[in-house]
């Protein structure tokens, strides 16, 4: 029984089948690797596992309880963190607010209404948050606006911002699209480090294939919104179906 | 000092040095000069000055940090000016009892309401808030006649209750308000060569109030809770997805807000015991939105300086008639001076509005962070580091 059960989930929007017949299970601590051309359904499957969406059927369950009905911030209560596929973070606060805001969510849960102390005097919380900034390579970033920031660096802080919370889960939505080469690399090594030494489970969304091989235990491939093939990546590489897929993706295109 | 940072410390300071000396301040011309009309420091306009000073600064905890603008925030002063008056009729003079009602009745309407209308955001909100107010508005005026005495307001008569005090004093007049004996009303005179200026009991109750009001709002703006309100208005998706729940958050500071228009409401009544329905009319809570952006929504002093403005406008501006034009320009010939008047005349007396809200218009095109940002601008172009009335919306955690 795996830390994330997804059983027989579907969902359509309007006459559009994005999802059917979808079953998943991912292993606590292992990194479970989703792949697939576009429109496959792969950011509609997360969305389901969040709260953004609620499947039409099936069942999701997470810890040996259902998410479903749930809303997005008691599944992240829950152990749930979520990188989007576009960047959300916290445009008008700097780079150090964006950190503490999640440490705090951790801290005092959904709701607590701390009017009077100042934010500087959690001295551990600043810590702590320096320190991830520090292991994302963004601590001399620390107090610029993070609307003037570039993309990647966008993606970086959305990723401390999650990792930070020290999820049970975490879901990554193509975590180094837009990044350059180099920053691609640290984030593999970020990520591999952070999997190592702690426990924690990975889903991940990817379409550069050197992430995904660099640290999935295990590959599910999704075409028009149901899995074609799951298993380990060796053998996902040469699988005839896989190719397909991929193939068919780009005879369309 | 007072556990703030050393920048909010000075700001703080620089607010009470100026409330306290603002008798002075605000009377710079000497009693006969010409001038003397722009004198503001008389004592019922620097109540005004304070109490919507305070009005505004609650008002910007919810608009200035989370975004949602509320169209009826009149509807909390005025309940809380009929608390206060109710107070007067039924137990005592003392403003104390009366203001504490004002914020505690203020505080559960604005739950009712902001739990109502924080089921929308964007203008759907603001929408609900104006229809709320003016359903309140026409409640006050008609329907319950006898809680707020209909269009004639509500006043303190001579046969009140007024269980812990008196109904009427000796002579048979109606007793004033007072704290503890202190009467509001209660005024010094100061002679120094040609100036006069008067302190006012009234103003100093309100200044001090307006002092703990605004010291509240610097704590608010730099604790946690602040800093969530900023992240709510920055981005409710990415609030949701980190395990926080907005709703709660935005109605603290909706009802925290409503509590401080209530406080204004009370001092109102404290400083005249009387309360009317149009204090809770929409005009009322579209000043309270123009003072906060004219000053600069989301910044800590900028509230202030706008309720002063649009209060000085009002009060000052308003009095300037033709005859006060024809004065001033008696120097030139006849058919220069009807000309100059004539060119003066839309922008001053009653159309002083006109005046405000050109200025609103340059303000609010030019000047987007409001009076704030073009202090900073000026500072900036004296080439100081920072200007003083520097806020808060933007400073960052860092240790
Ligand atoms: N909210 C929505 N309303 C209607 N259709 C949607 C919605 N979200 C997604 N879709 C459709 O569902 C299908 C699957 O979309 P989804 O975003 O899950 O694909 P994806 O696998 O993440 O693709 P990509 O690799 O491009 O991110 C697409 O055809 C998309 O247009
Ligand atoms: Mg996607």
């Amino acid at each position: 029984m795996g830390i994330l059960e997804v059983k027989d989930v579907g969902k359509r929007f309007g006459g559009l089948k994005a999802l059917s017949d979808v079953n998943l299970s991912v292993a606590e601590n292992t990194c479970h690797a989703i792949i697939g051309p576009n429109g496959a359904g792969k950011s509609t499957l997360l969305n389901c596992l969040v709260g953004k969406l609620i499947p039409d059927t099936g069942s999701v369950m997470f810890d040996g309880q259902s998410v479903l009905g749930r809303s997005p911030h008691e599944i992240n209560q829950m152990g749930i963190s979520r990188v989007f596929q576009t960047p959300e973070i916290f445009s008008d606060l700097s780079v150090m607010e964006n950190m503490m805001i999640p440490l705090f969510a951790r801290r005092d849960g959904a709701y607590r209404l701390h009017a009077y102390h100042s934010v500087l005097s959690e001295a551990e919380l600043v810590t702590k948050a320096e320190q991830m900034l520090a292991d994302v390579n963004m601590l001399d970033k620390r107090n610029m606006h993070t609307a003037s920031m570039s993309r990647g660096d966008k993606r970086r802080l959305e990723m401390a911002m999650c990792l930070i919370q020290e999820p049970k889960l975490l879901l990554l939505d193509e975590p180094t699209a837009g990044m350059a080469r180099a920053d691609t690399n640290n984030t593999i090594d970020l990520l591999k480090q952070i999997k190592d030494s702690r426990n924690i489970t990975i889903a991940i969304i990817e379409h550069d294939m050197h992430v995904v091989f660099s640290l999935a235990d295990r590959i599910t491939v999704l075409a028009q919104g149901t899995p074609l093939v799951e298993d380990v990546p060796e053998k996902i590489k040469g699988h005839p179906k896989v190719k397909e897929a991929y193939l068919g993706e780009t005879a369309h295109a | 000092m007072f556990g703030l940072q050393k920048k909010d410390t000075n700001l703080l300071l620089i607010v009470i040095a100026l409330t306290m000396l603002a008798p002075f301040i605000l009377n710079p011309f000497p009693t006969d000069s010409g001038l003397a009309q722009f004198n503001a420091g008389y004592p019922d306009l620097m109540q005004r000055f304070v109490i919507f000073g305070i009005f505004a600064i609650g008002f910007n905890i919810l608009f200035g940090l989370t975004g949602y603008l509320s169209f009826g925030h009149a509807a909390f002063l005025g309940v809380g000016s009929y608390s206060a008056v109710w107070m007067f009729k039924l137990l005592s003079m003392n403003i104390l009892p009366a203001i504490i009602l004002s914020v505690v009745i203020a505080g559960l309407f604005s739950l009712l309401i902001g739990w109502i209308s924080l089921r929308r955001t964007g203008i759907y909100f603001s929408i609900l808030t104006l229809a709320f107010a003016q359903m309140s508005f026409a409640l006050a005026y008609s329907v319950l006649t006898p809680i707020t005495n209909g269009e004639t307001g509500l006043q303190i008569t001579l046969d009140d209750p007024r269980i812990l005090g008196i109904s009427q004093t000796a002579d048979g007049s109606i007793p004033v308000t007072n704290l503890f004996g202190m009467e509001m009303r209660a005024t010094t005179d100061l002679a120094l060569g040609a100036w006069s200026f008067t302190f006012s009991m009234g103003y100093y109750v309100c200044a001090v109030l307006m002092i703990l009001a605004f010291y509240m709002s610097i704590r608010i703006f730099r604790s946690p809770f602040g800093m969530m309100l900023r992240a709510i208005k920055s981005n409710q998706t990415r609030m949701n997805y980190t395990g926080l729940n907005p709703k709660p958050y935005t109605l603290a500071a909706f009802v925290i807000s409503g509590m401080y228009a209530g406080l204004a409401g009370g001092l109102m009544a404290s400083m005249d015991p009387l309360a009317g329905a149009e204090r809770m009319q929409w005009t009322a809570s579209g000043e309270v939105v123009l003072m906060t952006i004219l000053g600069g929504a989301g910044t800590l002093i900028g509230p202030v300086l706008g309720a002063g403005m649009i209060k000085y406008f009002e009060n000052i501006f308003s009095k300037i008639n033709d005859n006060v034009l024809h004065t001033w320009f008696s120097f030139m010939p006849d058919g220069l001076e009807n000309l100059m008047v004539g060119i003066l005349h839309p922008f001053v007396g009653k159309g002083w509005h006109l005046t405000l809200g050109i200025i609103f218009m340059l303000v609010v095109a030019f000047l987007p962070g409001g009076l704030v940002e073009g202090g900073q601008r000026i500072g900036r172009m004296f080439g100081r580091k920072k200007p003083t009335d520097d806020t808060s919306a933007k400073t960052e955690p860092a240790e």
